[in-house]
């Protein structure tokens, strides 16, 4: 599975969750909860679709690492391919 | 032979719009199944019935909006015994056929309040097409051709979600939107929490109290309870908070219940509505049922898939009507504190502002610690400020024993 596939997952994901968000307008550096508008439930079910889509464990530990879309691509990405 | 009514949608509203029917006559129904969809100033509301028995026909027609107590449909509850030899699997192909619109019951004609127009296409093209009774109506209205469309469902029967596929014009319009991201429109949500709100700031004489809550002992309950855990079992504080209001209440009747006509009703069962922000404006506190019986894990299930049904506007009639206290939770990214508008008619409304590290006394040494504002907005017709104080301390006291909810 390459980025692009992760990416696409991850898309897929936030727009059942957040779908009013035009990905256009989003600053993908900044702290995905705001850009997104999602609160902590939310955000919990986006971490179990996304574990579930892709077969993986993301601890609560590592949530500081996925603050931002950028960097949850990343992680996604390195996760997958490890 | 029993009539099935609208059910009371909660206090804000006071009529819904029938948009589709979940079953047909003849077929059995039991106690909590989903049989409507109704279409209020909040959303789509799921409705279930009552009883169990066999729906005998319907009374309301789809797209009619009626009150609240108005018969919609008659459910026979002797019948189901009367035929054993039904398969519970389902109706014969046969059977169901029966029920198609194409041979409707001079039961079913007669009893219908509906003035059926004529198709406007032949109705020689709906001989033999399988269609439920909803979806044809809706096809009728539309002007489009049944024979046209392709049906989904059970042996390839036209549903309802087919005609609205088929339709071009309206696959943005209202109903379509219920499937998909239904949200009402703004305004009219607006006006409704606007009605519930008058009412209740005009209504009951509130009086409000706040406690700063140390969280500590909840957030490392919380962590080491999530360290292990698959992501769909994981807790979220928030369950703690209502967990713990759930235990407090026992004691504290008085904030937990319904104020109606005078008199106060004490809730014999925790029904907790929990407030949810819907997208693009908006809110609903529908109940999570007996929270006081629920364990974290089941608590935290019911709250997720409360959730995920609110976000895509499915609740059900039941969920909004009987809430006997509501909890308001800012989250992470809300402000210090909250005081709520009681939801009439409830008499009290917990608010948990947002959870962060503040200054806080411990042994005479000022360290961080994570805290939350506590507050409570009750009617002081039922109860007192003194109560209200002792309601408070105690869930903060369950706050401080997280391994005990």
């Amino acid at each position: 599975m390459n980025d692009k596939d992760v990416e696409a997952i991850l898309r897929r994901e936030l727009f059942k969750i957040a779908p009013d968000i035009d990905m256009a307008d989003v600053e993908l550096s900044a702290d995905i909860r705001e850009e997104f508008d999602i609160d902590s439930m939310d955000f919990l079910n986006l971490v179990v679709a996304l574990s579930k889509a892709l077969n993986m464990n993301i601890p609560e530990a590592d949530y500081s690492k996925i603050s931002t879309y950028n960097a949850l691509v990343a992680y996604l990405g390195n996760q997958a391919n490890a | 032979m029993s009539e099935f009514l609208m059910p009371s949608l909660g206090a804000d509203m006071e009529a819904g719009t029938l948009v589709e029917w979940l079953k047909k006559p003849g077929d059995e129904v039991s106690r909590g199944d989903i049989i409507a969809v109704v279409d209020t100033q909040k959303g789509a509301i799921e409705i279930e019935v009552f009883e169990d028995g066999v729906l005998a026909n319907y009374i309301v027609d789809i797209g009619s909006k009626v009150p609240v107590g108005t018969p919609m449909a008659m459910i026979d509850e002797a019948r189901q015994e009367q035929r054993p030899e039904r398969p519970v699997s389902g109706p014969s192909p046969i059977a169901d056929a029966a029920h198609m619109e194409t041979a409707p019951s001079p039961e079913q004609v007669a009893e219908t309040t509906v003035s059926r127009t004529p198709p406007p296409v032949a109705a020689r093209s709906l001989e033999r097409l399988r269609i439920t009774p909803a979806a044809r109506r809706l096809a009728t209205r539309k002007g489009i051709d049944p024979s046209s469309v392709t049906g989904s469902g059970q042996d390839g029967a036209i549903v309802m979600a087919d005609v609205e596929a088929s339709d071009p014009s309206t696959t943005n319009g209202r109903i379509a939107d219920h499937r998909t991201t239904n949200k009402p429109e703004r305004a009219v949500m607006r006006r409704a929490i606007a009605a519930a709100m008058a009412r209740s700031k005009r209504e009951i004489p509130h009086y409000y109290l706040s406690h700063t809550c140390d969280l500590s002992k909840a957030d490392a309950f919380v962590s080491s309870y999530n360290a292990d855990c698959p992501a769909d079992q994981r807790i979220l504080l928030a369950i703690l908070f209502v967990k713990a209001v759930a235990l407090a209440l026992p004691k504290y009747p008085e904030f937990n219940g319904h104020f109606k006509d005078g008199v106060f009703i004490e809730a014999e069962k925790a029904h907790v509505g929990f407030a949810i922000n819907i997208r693009g404006g908006g809110l609903v506190a529908p109940a999570i049922h007996d929270v006081d019986t629920l364990d974290l894990a089941a608590l935290m299930t019911k709250m997720r898939d409360l959730v995920a049904r609110v976000r895509i506007g499915r609740f059900r009639a039941a969920e909004l009507s009987d809430p006997t206290i509501t909890i308001s939770c800012l989250g992470e990214r809300g402000v210090e504190a909250l005081f709520g508008v009681i939801y009439p008619p409830q008499v009290a409304i917990v608010g948990f502002g947002m959870p962060a590290m503040r200054p806080w006394i411990n042994d005479g040494n000022i360290q961080p610690c994570l805290t939350v504002a506590l507050t409570l907005a009750a009617d002081h017709r039922v109860s007192d400020g003194h109560r209200g104080a002792l309601f408070l301390s105690t869930i903060n006291k369950y706050l401080q024993e997280p391994e005990t909810l």
